[in-house]
């Protein structure tokens, strides 16, 4: 029965990283720029929080630095699409291969390492022990669950009501209309990158201070799963989160049922839940209406 | 989301390969600096990984070919505007098939039905894994990119799952194929002695000059690159562009599948977890530098190939995560200096006004046929 319960802080605490990432990618594709790269910015943020953490023994100056990469690599994807006029998916798929090359290479030069860094503490705060209350506490007291929590929170409505939020969705609807009412779109779409940027490290962040280490290609896909969640919820923040949730809840039943009944097969299907369940969203038209219309277009600088 | 727009950024000049390879071996220079090395001595370890030895040689081509087979999957599904970012899970779903029958053949099977078969069975699954996004294009209007990416996503968690449940192996790799759809190795040319090279470079060329040749002749072929130049006015034309579009992605998944003779007929003779991984997002490089001609595609996979095979070259001195680091530099190189070299010619106060009877730019792009460029008349 309580692994049952447990299940509920476990949830939570997996859907962090999940539910980040794809915040970011609507942050990043509301204002108009194809996204792939999130597998980057999380596999960047947790080794440079690490890193940072290791380096100064300080576990906020490791978060400041994983959010800072975060903010690099996204806002380098956005002057790359906007400026280079690389093609945005051919950039994301460069920026994922490079930062998984670029965080082993960086494991093997700082640490000697093939697999994984050296180990960190935790924040660690809330009651000790294995109950269900105790663990649901220390999920929700992380500082870095916090934080993902009130920016999470805060994105639809900083996206449906704020000034900044309409003139991005603006960029991501048409960025010719935006352009002909004075809005800079590049530089807008800068500004949405580096936002979506230090969203989405955070939780890169929470992946590997949950680890208490850093893991050579930790991300594991989860850049994928929230690019689906994305795609699922209409490209809408607080749906977004929501369907994150419910993949949380996925992989700890799965997980759960491993602890039941040893390692079932069957339950690995589940993993294909997310990939599917976007194809036949897309297919039958619900996600494609919702989708921004300037999704991937440019401005001509004439 | 917009297609994939075929204008320029296939040209190569003089003056993108300069800023290209400066900067690559800036980074270069800096990460052997990084790890207490001398850039000179590193590069010459790897060439001499490489192009150095003959042995380097054939690796360089082993390395090559899955590469060169997914570029051109790319290349091909490109042409008709259509982004196929999922030859991954294309080449390791076939990958895994391939091995499975291959490994069920009897012995006695002769290779001249052995391989026909194994490289039948590899295509059909390659390209029906990309039919599914074709399909979702061309009659549900999903965009391919999406639909590839969460296709290669469920083939990394179905590949496991088969090997495990479906196969029943209790290690992650298939039994060992029959003797007949083995590929030669390209043992007998003596300078290639000892590497990895097989017959299925050639073959891999081969296909390349080939599927050119029938996207210029062929009437499909022309079909689909209409279709990427503007599928409206071909609609408009009568050109059944969902047909054409299912086509093309279709055969752009069987080619993709046709990496499996570098890697399992070739090489290993069985299949493992993530055998040939990599290929495929790598041959999305390998399209975007070569799409210009075949011997720019052929030259972009030895390119990486080279990348790949100086990194184990060099692992002992610079890890060998280096040469990936600088694949990914390439990549965004050669994409991003499109625009500057673009920008550049366009400006008319700094480029150099072309001289009325030579060619603009010096291109490796191949010249229209019927009308001669006028420099080579002189």
């Amino acid at each position: 029965m309580s692994s049952w319960l447990s299940m509920l802080p476990e949830t939570l605490r997996i859907s962090v990283p999940y539910a980040c990432a794809a915040v970011a990618g609507v942050w990043a594709e509301r204002s108009g720029v194809i996204h792939i790269g999130l597998e980057a910015v999380l596999l960047t943020s947790s080794f440079s929080s690490v890193a940072a953490a290791v380096a100064s023994g300080s576990l906020l100056v490791g978060m400041l630095a994983g959010v800072l990469a975060g903010v690099v690599v996204s806002v380098g994807h956005a002057l790359l699409v906007e400026r280079a006029r690389v093609d945005a998916v051919v950039s994301g798929v460069a920026l994922n291969l490079l930062a998984y090359a670029a965080t082993r290479l960086a494991l093997r030069g700082l640490y000697d390492s093939a697999s994984n860094s050296p180990s960190i503490a935790g924040f660690d705060l809330g009651p000790k022990g294995g109950d269900v209350g105790a663990m649901l506490a220390r999920v929700l007291l992380d500082p870095v669950t916090l934080g993902a929590a009130l920016v999470i929170a805060a994105s639809p409505w900083l996206l449906a009501r704020t000034r900044l939020g309409l003139r991005l969705r603006a960029c991501g609807e048409s960025p010719e209309a935006a352009r002909s009412l004075g809005i800079d779109v590049v530089r807008t779409r800068v500004l949405a990158l580096a936002i979506s940027g230090a969203i989405g490290a955070l939780g890169g962040v929470h992946l590997a201070f949950d680890q208490h280490r850093f893991e050579s290609g930790m991300s594991a896909g989860r850049g994928f799963i929230a690019l689906a969640a994305v795609v699922l919820s209409g490209w809408r923040a607080g749906r977004a989160a929501l369907a994150c949730l419910v993949f949380g809840a996925l992989e700890a039943l799965q997980i759960a049922l491993q602890d039941v009944s040893g390692t079932s097969k069957a339950t690995t299907l589940v993993q294909l839940l997310p990939y599917v369940a976007t194809l036949v969203v897309l297919a039958l038209g619900i996600g494609r209406a919702a989708a921004p219309r300037g999704l991937g277009q440019r401005v001509d600088d004439g | 989301m917009s297609g994939p727009s075929a204008a320029d950024g296939g040209r190569v000049t003089y003056w993108r390969v300069l800023f290209v390879v400066s900067a690559t071996l800036l980074v270069l220079a800096l990460l052997c600096f990084a790890f207490g090395q001398a850039p000179h001595a590193v590069l010459a370890r790897a060439f001499a990984g490489t192009w150095g030895t003959p042995y380097g040689i054939g690796q360089v081509m082993f390395k090559a070919t899955p590469l060169l087979f997914c570029g051109l999957a790319f290349h091909v599904a490109f042409r008709a505007g259509l982004f196929n970012i999922g030859a991954e899970g294309q080449l390791a779903l076939a990958s895994l098939a391939a091995a499975w029958v291959a490994s069920k053949l009897p012995a006695s099977v002769p290779a001249v039905v052995a391989l026909p078969a194994t490289l039948a069975v590899a295509m059909l699954v390659g390209g029906g894994y990309a039919a599914i996004a074709g399909v979702l294009r061309a009659r549900f209007g999903v965009h391919e990119i999406i639909a590839g990416i969460m296709l290669n996503r469920s083939a990394d968690v179905l590949l496991p799952w088969v090997l495990a449940a479906g196969l029943g192996a209790d290690s992650m790799r298939s039994a060992d194929i029959a003797q007949g759809a083995r590929l030669p190795r390209l043992d007998f040319i003596p300078g290639l002695h000892g590497s990895a090279a097989s017959l299925a470079f050639p073959l891999a060329v081969l296909c390349t000059f080939g599927l050119y040749l029938w996207l210029d002749r062929s009437r499909a072929g022309r079909e689909m690159r209409w279709i990427g130049q503007g599928p409206d006015a071909c609609l408009a034309q009568g050109v059944e562009v969902p047909r054409r579009r299912i086509e093309a992605m279709c055969l752009s998944g069987a080619v993709a599948a046709l990496g499996v003779t570098g890697t399992v007929l070739g090489y290993k003779g069985y299949y493992e977890l993530g055998l040939g991984s990599g290929a495929g997002f790598s041959g999305i490089a390998v399209a975007m530098l070569g799409r210009a001609h075949p011997v720019a595609l052929v030259s972009a996979a030895l390119l990486f190939g080279t990348l790949a095979q100086a990194g184990l070259a060099v692992n002992a001195s610079v890890p060998k995560e280096a040469m990936a680091v600088l694949e990914a530099l390439v990549i965004l190189l050669v994409a991003g200096s499109a625009h500057g070299d673009r920008a550049r010619r366009a400006r008319p106060g700094r480029a150099k006004p072309p001289a009325p009877d030579a060619p603009a730019e010096p291109s490796l792009d191949a010249p229209a046929e019927g009308a001669p460029s006028p420099g080579s008349t002189a």
